[in-house]
């Protein structure tokens, strides 16, 4: 049988011996064809992956629909939690193979993945084992009979996740569907296959069963699509693109209905009122909100409206933090910022630049490339950007933040409101009545209130409109993993 | 001279082991200032050694060390944080599984193997199952008017007090600690003065696994001593009581004198196992033995009574004392097949045989065991009793040992008022193969549990406790932690003004 293991060497010399086989039934198999990974830094390949197409996506939704039927629904939960602390404790175990795969694959500087990566896949897996035996129904009184409620597990679940956050999103998708019975078949983006491959080793390592957990990557529209079409999976949860998020959705009314929640894009404003207590305090959430991982996250504080008394202070303070900050090398311990995950990426977003310049908006800082080599952006900053500007409405995906000034609350509301996306959002106020008017008032699934990003395995995370559908983290997500049956015995109808 | 904390024992087989028997207080095992006190081995009616027992300034000690951690420390730290050491102080357990078998056995007398198997085995689940919980302590957000934002949150208590009794030792710690500590608390638990040993090796575990000082707290001494400067403690917020009736009577009352302070009570039960005409007799017959004779009879939940329908009574007794032939073999605890060892302390010893005798003084008929067992050691033989009528003291009152009453009835409604005619409420089983039965009767019979086609199973997942005077408040499962959080509702008015 053919080995798909490869040993890869990080920059910095650390050696990973991995995997690159498609994970089904417990096994490392052929894909279809082959796909490189890039490392974003330098523009070259790492290694080559199995890439599935609709022949091996079939194969892993009957690896994961027979292990369903063949045990694992009728699973004792707390075997099941077992099981998942197992795999927290070899993610632990194997944290920093995990971490300079990331970087490499992903372009997130070392010491950021270092910091979060491990830690919350670690965390969610955790918090999800505790919950295994802990699936409530109800008994509801009605007369004349004894009616409960039972929450079952819906089956095969497919799993599609994106590239920005690989092990993170990898850990969303498996922990509370397998928590509550179900097998899953994730499929990883095909930039960044690499750390799942690891996960995967140590999936089996756990001791779960064949077919319960089962990682392939490969492009959407083949092994994307396969798996949103495919009559035996019960369930798609997708986090991307609105635009594949629509294509999923399609897919699932075309074929079996099956369930769906989405996690798209956003838009976020942040707004920043000025008797926050200190400017500094609220700079510092604002640019990590915008700049952190290269502003590749659909949650990115990407809008920004500043109050006018502190609007000029605000923006040379945030301009000062930001030209502090680093952009290089993912394996410099000093680098606050890494690469765009690729060279369509970068093109994007510097296409993105270009059309803020030519519509009108100030580039009040940044806008170029860095370098020659590896997807490098210059943080980026603009100015004077009116409502209807294309900068100020689509989302970028990368370090570029728009700052306005306003004046009015109830008018700052509804522009920040005025999006057809709604993930999430910023106030910052020292002022209790304001900070509830304006979180009640906004129109997004997550409000930070002081602060921004923070995010654990227990509150749950979606958006509002075009956003999303659902939520995941928390108790809120079990129900996407769950089906409810009502049972009602006669005892005096 | 004060008796140092590690003491070593020799065990019947020869082994030797080391105990702690001082206080465990914020960490450290220091003297008690109360009286040494011996703990019997039962097996033998032999001292296995003396423990140091806690008096007033001891009890401030313990409370002082808990309320200050509280203050300072252990409610700073994230629910996460709390699980993982929960989750530790599980894998120490079962890697010190064996250790902590013989302590029971030896302080208990219970069959090392049940002990092990049993006892250590669903404690080890208790912590991992609330450990789970505890960074899922929700409150809600609750909408009124407009202008408002009000929520709730499920807040912990501070400062919780246990008293626990002497039948499981280290189950009836875990059922107390593991909600406890998962929903923020701090703890000083007194263990039974019979069975303190157990307890102490498990507070060795608590400082290994990481523990801040002063979260867990354990002491013993007697009930009416230390237990009464516990449950009179002006820093503790809550009493949580596993044990007699006329000791929860007790710990109310000084609740009631002392600073209100909340109250969990699970106490005595006299619960009625109901054999319908249409059941399953054989396997009725082993299930029902065991709902008595586990650990022997020394249950709240024992299914102690048994009410068997008049056409199958002469059948269900012959295949019950056929079963407790085959199942009970009395036994030192450490023999591999021993499964009933003997009774907890002379005390109880001879109020056993006492009942056994009021028993035959009220008419009823022994028709199995009804005697000592042996002749060193509290052993006494697995007793039937028939013809029996609910009216009979061995009917109404709780033996605590392996003693079970047997009475016919005729109809459904009737078993199920015999059931019910009991000051207890805290168990009862129903066997049948009709599924209106089983549901009607469990619907009738008052009392927490209620088991159907078996007894005396348990899961940390669902909530045990009793009705009526068999006591108020729920251990495992979520119920369980309502127990120890309260609710504190914010209320938040926005000004109109902006």
């Amino acid at each position: 049988m053919t080995s798909f293991i490869t040993e890869i060497t990080a920059p910095d010399g650390h050696k990973v011996s991995l995997n690159t086989g498609l994970f089904i039934n417990n096994e490392f198999v052929a894909g279809a064809h082959t796909i490189d990974t890039i490392n974003p830094a330098t523009g070259e390949v790492i290694t080559s992956v199995q890439a599935a197409e609709a022949e091996q996506v079939n194969l892993a939704v009957d690896a994961a629909h027979k292990a369903f039927y063949g045990g694992w629904k009728t699973s004792n939960p707390r075997e099941r939690a077992r099981l998942m602390r197992k795999l927290a404790d070899l993610v632990e175990r194997d944290a920093e193979d995990l971490v300079h795969l990331e970087s490499m694959d992903n372009g997130k500087p070392l010491s950021n993945s270092r910091m979060m990566d491990p830690v919350g896949f670690v965390e969610h897996l955790q918090y999800y084992a505790g919950f295994c035996d802990k699936l409530h129904g109800k008994v509801i009184e009605t007369k004349g009979k004894l009616s409960y409620t039972v929450h079952e597990p819906i089956g095969v679940c497919g799993g599609i996740i994106p590239w920005n956050v690989p092990m993170m999103m990898l850990a969303w998708k498996i922990a509370p569907a397998v928590c509550t019975g179900n097998t899953v078949v994730v499929k990883t983006s095909e930039l960044t296959p690499l750390s799942a491959l690891k996960i995967a080793e140590l999936v089996k390592e756990a001791g779960f069963p064949p077919g319960v957990i089962n990682i392939i990557t490969g492009y959407g529209p083949k092994a994307g699509e396969a798996l949103s079409r495919h009559m035996k999976v019960s369930k798609i949860a997708f986090t991307g693109s609105l635009a594949t998020g629509r294509a999923i959705m399609k897919a699932a009314a075309e074929t079996n209905l099956k369930k769906v929640t989405l996690e798209l894009g956003g838009k976020s404003p942040s707004i920043i009122f000025d008797d926050v207590e200190s400017v500094d305090e609220v700079v510092f959430w604002a640019h990590m909100g915008i700049f952190f991982n290269a502003g590749q996250a659909c949650c990115a504080g990407t809008r920004l409206y500043v109050q006018e008394g502190i609007y000029d202070t605000f923006v040379e303070k945030f301009k000062a933090l930001t030209l502090s900050k680093k952009v290089g090398d993912p394996f410099a311990a000093d680098t606050f910022q890494g690469p765009q995950i690729s060279e369509t990426q970068f093109k994007r977003v510097m296409n993105y630049i270009d059309i803020g310049k030519k519509e009108g908006a100030t580039c009040y800082l940044g806008g170029e490339r860095i370098g020659s080599q590896g997807y490098f952006i210059e943080p980026t900053i603009f100015t004077d950007v009116g409502a209807d500007m294309t900068i100020m409405k689509e989302e970028i995906f990368g370090p570029v933040v728009v700052i306005s000034k306003f004046k009015d609350i109830d008018d700052v509301i509804a522009k920040a409101n005025d999006t057809t996306y709604g993930l999430a959002a910023g106030v910052f106020t020292s002022n209790i009545s304001r900070a509830v008017k304006v979180s009640n008032a906004l129109e997004a699934g997550t409000i930070w209130v002081n602060h921004y990003y923070s995010a654990s395995a227990a509150e749950p995370f979606g958006g509002y409109k075009q956003s999303g559908i659902g939520r995941e983290c928390g108790e809120y997500a079990l129900s996407n993993y769950t089906q409810v049956k009502a049972v009602k015995i006669n005892i005096g109808l | 001279m004060v008796q140092p904390d590690l003491q070593t024992v020799r065990l019947s087989n020869g082994k030797e082991i080391t105990v702690h028997t001082q206080l465990f207080i914020n960490n450290e095992f220091v003297p008690g200032h109360g009286p040494l006190i011996e703990t019997i081995n039962p097996a033998t009616e032999e001292v296995i050694c003396s423990v140091h027992s806690a008096d007033k300034q001891d009890v401030d000690a313990a409370v002082n060390a808990a309320a200050t951690c509280f203050k300072d420390t252990w409610r700073k730290v994230a629910p996460a944080e709390k699980a993982r050491l929960i989750h530790k102080l599980a894998d120490l357990m079962e890697r010190d599984r064996d250790e902590l078998a013989t302590l029971d056995a030896l302080d208990n007398g219970k069959a090392f193997t049940v002990a092990r198997d049993v006892d250590i085995t669903d404690s080890i689940a208790c912590y991992r199952y609330f450990a789970g919980w505890a960074d899922k302590i929700h409150g809600k957000t609750i909408d009124t008017t407009f202008d408002k934002l009000c929520y709730t949150r499920h807040e912990a208590l501070g400062v919780v007090g246990a008293v626990i009794p002497w039948n499981y030792p280290t189950m009836m710690a875990a059922w107390k600690f593991a909600p406890a500590l998962a929903a923020g608390n701090c703890i000083v638990m007194k263990t039974s003065e019979i069975t303190p040993l157990p307890a102490y090796k498990f507070a060795a575990l608590v400082k290994e696994a990481g523990f801040p000082a002063g979260v867990v707290n354990i002491i013993t001494g007697y009930g009416h001593t230390t237990g009464s400067f516990l449950g009179s403690h002006p820093l503790v917020s809550k009493m949580a009581f596993t044990g007699s009736t006329a000791t929860g009577r007790k710990i109310m009352e000084s609740s009631s004198s002392s600073n209100l302070k909340k109250l969990q009570l699970e106490l005595g039960g006299k619960s009625a196992q109901i054999v319908c005409a249409d059941a399953d007799l054989d396997k009725a017959a082993e299930w029902s033995c065991g709902g008595i004779f586990n650990n022997h009879g020394q249950s709240c939940n024992a299914g102690s009574r048994i009410l068997v329908h008049e056409s199958v009574h002469d059948q269900f007794l012959e295949l019950f004392i056929k079963h407790t032939k085959a199942m009970i073999k009395i036994g030192d605890p450490f023999d591999e097949d021993t499964f009933q060892g003997p009774q907890i302390s002379k005390g109880q010893f001879e109020k056993i045989l006492n009942y056994i005798e009021i028993g035959k003084k009220e008419g009823a008929i022994v028709s199995y065991g009804g005697k000592r067992w042996g002749n060193k050691g509290y052993y006494i033989e697995p007793t039937v009793f028939t013809n029996c009528h609910n009216q009979m003291r061995v009917m109404r009152e709780e033996i605590f040992g392996p003693v079970v009453v047997i009475a016919k009835f005729k109809t459904i409604e009737e078993a199920i008022d015999i059931a019910n005619d009991s000051d207890y409420g805290l168990a009862g089983g129903v066997y049948t193969t009709d599924l209106d039965t089983a549901i009607t009767v469990t619907n009738e019979v008052k009392t927490g549990t209620m088991w159907v086609n078996c007894f005396d199973v348990f899961d940390q997942s669902t909530p045990f406790g009793g009705y009526k005077q068999s006591g108020f408040g729920k251990e495992l499962g979520k119920y369980a932690l309502q127990e120890y959080t309260q609710v504190k509702v914010v209320k938040i008015l926005r000004s109109s003004k902006i």
